[in-house]
């Protein structure tokens, strides 16, 4: 697909299941090659969004082509150009690794000897050689889901769903995924991602849409959804006994606007990071207040979450009383 | 053309994932083979001797009935394992690729007859080796072989749908066993009905099952036919017309729990 095409396209997608509205009218654009990053809380609808695009389900209402083709009236076609990578890692566990991805080779109808090349090219790059006459049932966690991700990969589909990616891997692993997807983005491949994380996104996606219940509440770069929170700030833990106001006093020329004080943190948003810790910390012992801990902090998709939605983006904050009665 | 194609070689694909995973797990073979066993044993020896079966020794009686219940049985695997598939987000894999769909189920279906096979020769011979004989000629055997394979096939699919609806590998294993079970002792299979209370009998009688025993036993050792051949593989096609239609249904809109 040559650039400037879409890859994805939805249109007011909407999907109830009894009364809890999984998806409340979403619109997504996606460029072919680039990456594109849905963030958001439990429930917020981002596994529902997924499996729309890939054919899983219906929409209630509303449209969507992937590849260009409609996800309800092509879906043939349309599975020939796409991988999916869902939440929970689709492998067999009472296969090996290089049978299960042999199985997926043969369901693309790529032929026998192609899918055995493939599947052994795909050990290789997931670093899953050593393990690949293994059976899947004696796999670590992050094994299973590089094994799940190189199981999408098997057709060099063009555009790729990855439904929370990184969820329960060390950092190590994670990393060593973002590298992979990146390599991958590098090749020319379309990428939709959900992830609750939020320096995954910032770090993998082109454009982000930040959604919660159902519903796209912001959208943009990572640079511009972080543009909507400010620059950067100081934050200072006072030492015990420090004076809060003649803090304030003494930081004052150094920030953009009035400093914020909070449970003894006090944060400065500042006219210019240049210098700005050693400049705070002389101003404090010009004034006299002792200081247990001072750093310059980048504004986080975080604080774009905080201030978007109210609420922190933790997972475990956000269960909803329909979400706890589903099963 | 070219989809005709692609539906056998996605049916055998997945068959052989099939039979592999049998393979790993050989539990799974004490489940079709070690039970059937079993049951003829404690048929045989235990209850034989009080049960009266007119015209027929209890061992004669006794081993079409249980064969059809253990190919009937056979098909638990496709249960246990499409729930399975459907828990672990494998049929959410499957039904992403561009595979002719009803594989997962046809695959599945078609190990299931590779291994009544394997169960069926079992059974024949712990019959032999128990005292079973045959008393019709090779034609009759070789068609009532081959009504055995029908019937195991169809319950396959009643076995695909239970496997597709149930909320756990566990529970679909449970629904086999405790809606199957009895419908397969309340039948010919066992006892003659007419032992059975007033009450029960026409229940027995009207049992597609006792029609399938009546029809291995009319195959196997000459007993008369009347309609029971016939009748036992309108009501195979019968189910694998409605329950084929069912699993389909159900894995088109299968979704991973
Ligand atoms: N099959 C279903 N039946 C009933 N409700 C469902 C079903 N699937 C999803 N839901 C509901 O739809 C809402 C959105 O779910 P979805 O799985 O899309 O969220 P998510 O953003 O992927 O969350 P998570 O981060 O937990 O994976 C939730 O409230 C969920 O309970
Ligand atoms: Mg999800």
């Amino acid at each position: 697909m040559a650039g400037g095409d879409v890859a994805i396209e939805a249109r007011s997608l909407r999907k109830s299941y009894g009364d809890v509205h999984a998806l409340r009218g979403v619109d997504l654009d996606v460029p072919s090659g680039t990456v594109f990053g849905l963030l958001g809380p439990n429930g917020a609808g981002k596994t529902t969004a997924v499996r729309i695009l890939t054919t899983l389900i219906e929409p209630d209402d509303g449209s969507a082509r992937v590849a260009g083709f409609d996800v309800v009236g092509e879906p043939a076609q349309l599975r020939e150009r796409i991988g999916l990578a869902g939440q929970y890692a689709a492998v067999d566990e009472n296969l090996s690794g290089f049978e299960n991805l042999e199985l997926v080779g043969r369901l693309y109808h790529l032929g026998r000897q192609p899918s055995r090349a493939r599947a052994r090219e795909l050990l290789h790059d997931f670093g899953l050689e050593d393990a690949a006459e293994r059976l899947v049932r004696t796999y670590s966690g992050g094994m299973r889901r590089r094994l799940d991700l190189a199981a999408a990969l098997v057709a060099r589909p063009p555009i790729l769903f990855l439904d929370e990616p990184t969820t329960g891997l060390d950092l190590r692993s994670r990393i060593a995924l973002w590298e992979a997807i990146e390599a991958l983005v590098g090749q020319g491949t379309t990428v939709l991602l959900t992830t609750q994380y939020l320096d995954e996104a910032d770090r993998l996606a082109d454009r982000i849409a930040v959604i919660d219940h159902g519903m796209v509440i912001a959208e943009g770069s990572p640079e511009e959804l972080k543009g909507q929170v400010g620059g950067e700030r100081l934050e200072i833990r006072l030492a015990d006994g420090g004076s809060r106001d003649l803090a304030i006093g003494a930081l004052r020329p150094i920030s953009e606007d009035e400093p914020a004080c909070e449970n003894g943190l006090l944060r400065v948003p500042l006219l210019t990071m240049r210098g700005a810790i050693a400049d705070a910390v002389r101003r404090l012992d010009e004034a006299g207040v002792g200081i247990d801990d001072i750093a310059v902090r980048r504004p986080t998709l975080d604080d774009v979450f905080l201030k978007l939605t109210g609420h922190a983006a933790e997972p475990e904050a956000e269960e909803e009383p329909e979400e706890a009665a589903r099963r | 053309m070219k989809s005709l194609a692609y539906a056998a070689s996605d049916t055998t694909v997945l068959a052989k994932r099939s039979l592999l995973r049998i393979r790993r797990q050989p539990d799974l073979l004490v489940g079709f083979t070690i039970q059937p066993v079993m049951f003829v044993l404690l048929f045989v020896y235990v209850f034989g001797g009080a049960i009266e079966t007119p015209g027929l020794d209890y061992v004669d009686f006794l081993m079409p009935g249980i064969i059809v219940q253990s190919m009937v049985f056979g098909g638990f695997v496709t249960a246990l394992g499409l729930a399975e598939d459907l828990k672990k987000g494998l049929i959410d894999r499957f039904r992403s690729l561009p595979m002719w769909g009803p594989a997962v189920l046809t695959g599945r279906i078609l190990a299931d007859v590779g291994t009544n096979v394997i169960q069926l020769v079992v059974m024949l011979t712990v019959g032999i080796l128990v005292g079973f004989r045959f008393a019709t000629g090779i034609p009759e055997i070789v068609a009532g072989v081959a009504l055995l394979l029908l019937i195991g096939y169809a319950f396959s699919w009643v076995f695909a749908f239970i496997g597709l609806t149930a909320s756990s590998p566990e529970a679909s294993n449970a629904y086999g066993f405790t809606i199957l079970f009895p419908v397969t002792f309340v039948s010919s299979a066992f006892v003659p009905p007419e032992t059975m209370p007033d009450w029960l009998r026409p229940v027995a009688e009207h049992n597609p099952f006792t029609t399938m025993v009546d029809a291995e036993r009319a195959l196997f050792l000459g007993t008369p036919a009347g309609n029971d051949v016939w009748g036992a593989v309108a009501w195979c096609f019968a189910i694998i017309a409605v329950f084929g239609a069912l699993s389909v249904w159900r894995y088109r809109r299968a979704v991973t729990r």
